[in-house]
């Protein structure tokens, strides 16, 4: 069974001229233990599906369609209270910024013997005893000592480890990471990447990775989903999407990449840019920018649908398609 | 100060800009009674310490590093916006506090910035932000000839001379990032200094934004000065690269020739720790520790606490730069032969 699930999930934001769609009709699954990452441009819904999952839609935005599962368990309509004791317990979060998660008035320890004595029977000596050792394993030196810093005493580096070590301190089966690499140098990166692989493996953790870091994902996933403009384009495993996509939006995100190893006269891009929320083009949104776009793209919105080892949201997947 | 720059390279007869010994230290003392009550001296932040350069006509030299490493500073100096604590610029065979007294000299140089969001003023419209250098220079006289040319100057970066008259907001970050480029073209300016120019933008657009700036160059003969983290994106652009760490440059070198033989350690690490596309498998040893604060950096080679060549000449004393495999590399390791190149 998968540890969570999204079935056509659809979030709403009502606002003065109307009612804009930010999330349409996303399905997807992961099971105990994989990687799911999660990429496209910005605004394309990647952070909005982690914040619903969460149950940290900020208002006005909210869940107008579908449900989420955890453990086969709804999860998206659970009361503020219900969902707090899940949030930590079963689903921990990592953000992009490690200043603005933490607390900057309490030390580090005391934040993560909270959440531990919150969400674990464990007494408070037992809690502080258990938060030296996360932090020893999240690789911050001299643990025993540096637990009673407060974040501004650490480096960013440093944070987002603290960071980390408060997202699993409670041992949950979810982690859902939103850009948890984007705020740190290459070097530091490299390093927070191998933690979190690591970990996660090590306690059987399963992790939605959201990130516009093609990069990461391809050393860190294990299945891809590519949205666009609050669907999903492709999702399927790392190596397809990334070598090999389906979906033209894909295709085009993979090949303006501009590539390490040597240098090109014109990098690969895609013209134009993503439609806004209040300007979607009807039939598939991708149509104005989509170099394979033909008759149907202009009328009809394509569902996922299987395009070999990958399911795309393409029309050209579906039986009567131009070769 | 003990070092001197190294001008390894005759400089080429065409530099269009010349750094020498280029410094800037930042005062980042505490208030002086607080000073005095803990007994604490003055402060000094070494953002950019000693850095030689020239970029000759008509070609681009990026400067790559992590946060801290003082490339924006380097940018800033560059501009004018910071005056040096030490050291020289020279434009166009010109000192630099002299060609910024002169508009017609000004007027040769231009700056793109980082955030498309934050460097255009919300409540102009476009024509207005495009014709300020225009109007700043007198370079057009009367209003048709300035719609005239900012019509011009907007094709010119892909956009419509309808857009003129719409408001920056109305626009997405790559848009942006166009009109940005727009008003730095405005006053035919030869030299550029991009500072971080797609790193605000998604993937996609920043290929577009990188094809535009080669395409630019290629017909209007710019020279570029690049700043950028990014090292896939400097390989794209560059024609020399610049490696800097904590306020130095630590390997400078054609950009094929750094990135076929990488030769200083640090250079090796950045590039050791980009995540790779190819999913070869191969496991990435990150390099540990993080960049030292530049308020206190360490004792000799400012990477040897990170370095795993790092020996006790390394912890004494400062490498300078030194021709090593067509590159200038200051690194005590390579020039002892210490750093084994695979």
């Amino acid at each position: 069974m998968s540890l969570l699930e999204l079935r056509n999930l659809r979030v709403e934001f009502p606002t003065r001229r109307g009612t804009l769609v930010a999330l349409d009709d996303v399905s997807f699954s992961i099971a105990p233990g994989e990687v799911l990452g999660v990429v496209g441009e910005s605004g394309a819904g990647k952070s909005m599906t982690g914040a619903a999952i969460i149950g940290l839609l900020e208002p006005p935005g909210r869940i107008a369609g579908g449900q989420i599962l955890l453990e086969g368990r709804r999860i998206d309509n659970l009361r503020y209270d219900d969902m707090r004791r899940i949030r930590g317990k079963q689903i921990g979060a990592i953000f992009q910024d490690p200043l603005t998660t933490l607390n900057p008035l309490y030390t580090v320890g005391r934040q993560l013997v909270e959440t531990i004595t919150t969400h674990l029977p464990l007494n408070p000596a037992q809690a502080r005893a258990r938060a030296i050792e996360w932090l020893e394993r999240v690789g911050i030196p001299a643990a025993a000592q540096r637990i009673d810093s407060y974040p501004h005493e650490f480096s960013g580096g440093m944070r987002q480890r603290v960071v980390i070590a408060l997202a699993l301190c409670a041992e949950p089966k979810l982690i859902v990471a939103d850009e948890p690499t984007t705020a740190l140098d290459v070097s530091i990166q490299a390093q927070v990447i191998a933690l979190l692989k690591g970990l996660a493996r090590d306690q059987g953790t399963a992790m939605m990775l959201v990130t516009h870091d093609m990069g990461v994902i391809a050393e860190t996933a294990d299945r891809v989903a590519v949205m666009y403009a609050g669907r999903i384009a492709e999702i399927g495993p790392v190596r397809e999407v990334v070598k090999q996509a389906r979906h033209p939006y894909s295709a085009g995100l993979m090949a303006s990449i501009p590539p390490m190893d040597r240098r090109v006269d014109k990098l690969a891009a895609i013209e134009g840019s993503m439609p806004r929320l209040s300007a979607i083009p009807q039939g598939c949104a991708y149509n104005p920018r989509c170099p394979r776009v033909f008759s149907r793209c202009m009328v009809e919105r394509p569902d996922l649908i299987p395009a070999g080892p990958t399911d795309a949201a393409c029309w050209l997947y579906a039986p009567g398609a131009p070769a | 100060m003990s070092d001197t720059p190294t001008a390894a390279s005759p400089t080429p007869p065409a530099a269009m800009l010349e750094t020498r010994d280029l410094a800037r230290f930042f005062d980042v003392s505490r208030p002086a009674l607080q000073r005095l009550l803990s007994r604490e001296g003055r402060r000094t932040l070494r953002a950019v310490d000693g850095i030689s350069f020239a970029i000759p006509k008509g070609t681009t030299l990026s400067l790559v590093g992590e946060s801290g490493c003082g490339k924006s500073t380097v940018a800033r100096l560059v501009v004018g916006l910071y005056g040096p604590t030490r050291g020289e610029i020279r434009f166009d065979g010109q000192s630099l506090a002299t060609a910024r007294s002169d508009p017609a000299q000004r007027s040769r140089m231009q700056m793109i910035f980082q955030d498309p969001y934050a460097s255009l003023n919300p409540r102009w419209r476009v024509a207005d932000i495009i014709a300020e250098p225009l109007r700043a220079f007198k370079l057009v006289e009367g209003r048709d000839a300035q719609q005239k040319r900012v019509g011009e100057l907007l094709t010119q970066v892909g956009l419509s001379p309808l857009d003129a008259q719409k408001f920056p907001h109305e626009f997405s970050g790559g848009q942006r990032q166009r009109i940005s480029i727009a008003r730095a073209l405005s006053s035919n300016p030869e030299f550029l200094v991009c500072d971080e120019p797609t790193s605000a933008l998604d993937v996609s657009v920043q290929a577009q934004i990188l094809n535009l700036m080669k395409d630019l160059q290629a017909r209007l003969g710019l020279t570029f000065l690049f700043i950028s983290h990014n090292l896939a994106v400097v390989r794209q652009v560059s024609d020399r690269i610049g490696v800097m760490y904590l306020g130095r440059i630590v390997e400078s070198a054609a950009s094929e020739t750094l990135f076929t033989t990488p030769q200083h350690p640090y250079t090796r690490a950045l590039m050791e720790a980009i995540p790779d596309l190819d999913m070869t498998g191969r496991s990435r040893i990150p390099v540990g520790g993080e960049v030292p604060s530049p308020i206190t950096p360490p004792s000799g080679c400012a990477f040897h606490p990170r370095c795993p060549l790092a020996n006790d000449r390394c912890r004494q004393e400062r490498p300078e730069l030194r021709p090593s495999l067509g590159a200038e590399v200051a690194c005590h390791a390579v020039e002892e032969g210490r750093a084994i190149l695979s």
